[in-house]
């Protein structure tokens, strides 16, 4: 699903290496986890692969289904399915949540060549779908993020996701400012979307998050590296004894 | 002293091309009395302090500079709106293309022909108001044109009307000079709204005069035309009575040169005045809101919302001001001017000002100038909306406390959709 090789980004602005070669394998049906100390390049990892200005890759590639992904837009890349669910959704003020989710449906429809979803069908998808997110009507029609609490933010994220139905999803850490209640609800968002034909990738600070959506496999990433791999115990194994004693191991 | 004789000399030149229309002894007095504010004035220069962000040479030299025809594949506006439509063609009444001047509630006359009535309620108005929003700020094109004006609507208000009039301007002659006059007075109670579009002529010098009595609603909605190459100056002076309503919006989407001034006195108390506009300019675009509001009452509620997108080199003029009198106790002033760059030849040049002579008002005012919010440009894109379509989202976003002035929910959506029309056809 999603092949990272070798990649080495830099700021665009300063002479700065943030990410020092990254090899990834996400396949189809999977979930890999990316665990790491803070300034260890897992959400540079996220906007490059999202297609944020500001980096500059100078070797190495990133392909999802075989398709060069640095090579496109931002939209082409949500086209193509992939999805980042932002650590910061973004308020936008003026837009309406409705608006944006549609226009962005239908954009991405349009972009693969399918039928735009009419504005009935896409009323009935969407109130379901918020409706398992515990989003109500009025959060629809409001301004997106604006005045949404942080874990409003989040669950709109998870709604965005499931009305875009990515093949690709990065989870960038989503578990940031929930509480235990708001963390199982985007948990179970996510998980009801585990399907074998789509791939997830998450990042996050801690190991709690992995407790609510199980990963396949785990990475930790240190100094713009991947410098270890495992199974579900290895977030067990940071979550007991820290990342001090992983990075002592591979250095 | 060379100035002002270079002042005296490009007023006599315009001057000398002009004639007084006659007929009528009330509407040739208030002709005369505007021409001798013309003469006393001269006509604006570069070197006004009123005029220094925008060049007044192409409004007052002899003959208007050609202006290219409109597009015709771009849509009008207003069209789903049930209204009493008047039409004028390079400021020439079209008797064919308009409606019967009647409705239920309103008397309606032409300024061509109303010399030779005797309209005393028009005497009380046409070049009234004009004349009392000569100070403290000079607005000599506005006295040009209560002297010269060819034409224009009278309109008297005594019930609510049952639909919008609609003044229509078409443009047809690429060096038509058009000199529009309006006069209105809502009367007590009553409630009006009018509707203007289109480009009017290659030069349109367009006054119009409102007169809100005590407890009556003035609504204005107003798109000004297509053709990008017209140039016009136009002059609201409204006086707002006691609990009235006074509320005008304007579009404004294309037009090498727009100098729109409003000047609102608000007279009575408890009164209401929301003055606001939307400007999109692309290019060879110059777009002046010069507002003048004074309260002169208590409890009295103002707002004035100015919203610019500026591009390829547009520049965006704002001077805003808010009079509280003395007196003029509980006033609540809100004055807001802000622009959208997209890029780095576009310029704004706002000047807010407050004038307080009252201790208990609220009174606040804002100037902003920005980029578009590239992190916002980017989540767009990244939930798969191409970059143009998330522009023009972010615009839509930016001008929306404008349009949100329009109190009728379907000619906001009119004033939308075509808003939307016009970005998606200037798609880069």
């Amino acid at each position: 699903m999603l092949e990272i090789k070798n990649l080495h980004v830099k700021l665009e602005e300063e002479d700065k290496a943030i990410l020092k070669g990254v090899d990834l394998t996400v396949e189809a049906g999977k979930v890999h986890a990316i665990m790491g100390p803070n300034g260890s390049g897992k959400s540079t990892l996220s906007y490059v692969l999202s297609g944020r200005d500001g980096y500059v890759v100078t070797e190495g590639a990133a392909h999802l289904e075989g398709e060069d992904l640095l090579e496109m837009e931002p939209e082409e890349r949500a086209a193509a399915g992939l999805f980042l669910a932002f650590q910061y959704p973004v308020e936008i003020p003026g837009v309406g949540n409705m608006t944006f989710l549609r226009t962005a449906v239908n954009a991405q429809r349009k972009a693969r060549g399918e039928e735009e979803m009419s504005a009935a069908d896409f009323l009935k998808v969407i109130r379901a779908k918020a409706k398992e997110l515990n989003i109500d009507a009025e959060m629809l029609k409001r301004p997106v993020n604006v005045g949404f609490s942080g874990g409003e933010k989040k669950r709109n994220e998870i709604l965005q996701m499931a009305m875009l139905e990515p093949k690709m999803c990065i989870l960038d850490e989503t578990d940031s400012g929930l509480d235990v209640d708001a963390m199982r609800l985007v948990a179970d968002g996510v998980n009801a979307l585990r399907d074998a034909g789509r791939g997830f990738l998450v990042i996050t600070h801690y190991q709690r998050l992995l407790d609510h959506i199980k990963p396949d496999v785990v990475h930790i990433m240190a100094d713009g590296r991947i410098v270890k791999t495992g199974g579900p115990d290895l977030a067990l194994e940071v979550e007991n004894n820290g990342y001090a004693d992983i990075l002592a191991e591979v250095a | 002293m060379a100035a002002l004789a270079r002042k005296a000399d490009v007023t006599a030149d315009r001057l000398a091309v002009l004639d007084l229309p006659q007929g009528g002894k009330w509407a040739t007095e208030a002709r005369q009395a505007a021409l001798a504010r013309v003469n006393a004035m001269g006509l604006p220069g570069r070197r006004d302090e009123y005029w220094k962000y925008t060049d007044p040479t192409n409004l007052t030299v002899p003959e208007a500079p050609p202006a290219a025809l409109f597009d015709p594949r771009e849509t009008p506006v207003f069209d789903d709106t049930e209204r009493l439509q008047i039409v004028f063609v390079d400021g020439v009444f079209d008797a064919e293309a308009s409606d019967d001047l009647e409705m239920a509630g309103l008397e309606i006359s032409r300024l061509a022909e109303a010399g030779g009535h005797d309209i005393h309620w028009a005497k009380d108005v046409y070049g009234v108001l004009e004349a009392s929003g000569q100070a403290p700020v000079e607005r000599p094109l506005a006295a040009l044109n209560t002297a010269y004006a060819t034409d224009g609507v009278l309109i008297r208000v005594t019930g609510k009307a049952a639909k919008p009039v609609s003044l229509m301007y078409l443009h047809k002659s690429e060096t038509s000079d058009a000199i529009l006059h309006h006069t209105i007075r809502v009367e007590k109670g009553a409630d009006l709204t009018i509707l203007e579009n289109g480009p009017a002529a290659a030069r349109f010098n367009k006054c119009m005069e409102v007169d809100v009595a005590d407890g009556a609603a003035f609504h204005h909605i107003r798109v000004q035309g297509r053709d990008h190459e017209r140039r016009a100056a136009t002059h609201i002076f409204a006086r707002v009575g006691a609990a009235a309503t006074f509320k005008s919006f304007t579009l404004t989407v294309n037009g090498r040169l727009t100098r729109n001034e409003a000047v609102i006195e608000i007279v009575g108390d408890e009164a209401v005045a929301h003055i606001a506009g939307a400007s999109v300019g692309d290019g060879d675009f110059h777009h002046d809101d010069t507002v003048f509001v004074t309260h002169d009452a208590v409890n009295c509620e103002s707002r004035q919302v100015f919203k610019k997108v500026l591009r390829n080199g547009a520049t965006g003029v704002f001077q805003g001001k808010i009079l509280v009198k003395e007196g003029a106790q509980k006033t609540d002033g809100y004055q807001i001017s802000q622009s959208l760059l997209l890029d780095e030849d576009s310029q704004f040049l706002a000047k807010p000002e407050l004038e307080i002579y009252a201790d208990d008002v609220i009174c606040s005012h804002g100037s902003t100038s920005g980029a578009i919010d590239e992190t916002a440009l980017f989540y767009l894109r990244s939930r798969g909306v191409p970059e143009a379509a998330a522009t023009d989202l972010l615009v839509l976003a930016f001008l929306a406390e404008a349009l949100d002035e329009i109190e009728d929910e379907g000619l906001r959506e009119g004033i939308l959709a075509h808003l939307e029309g016009w970005l998606a056809r200037r798609r880069r």
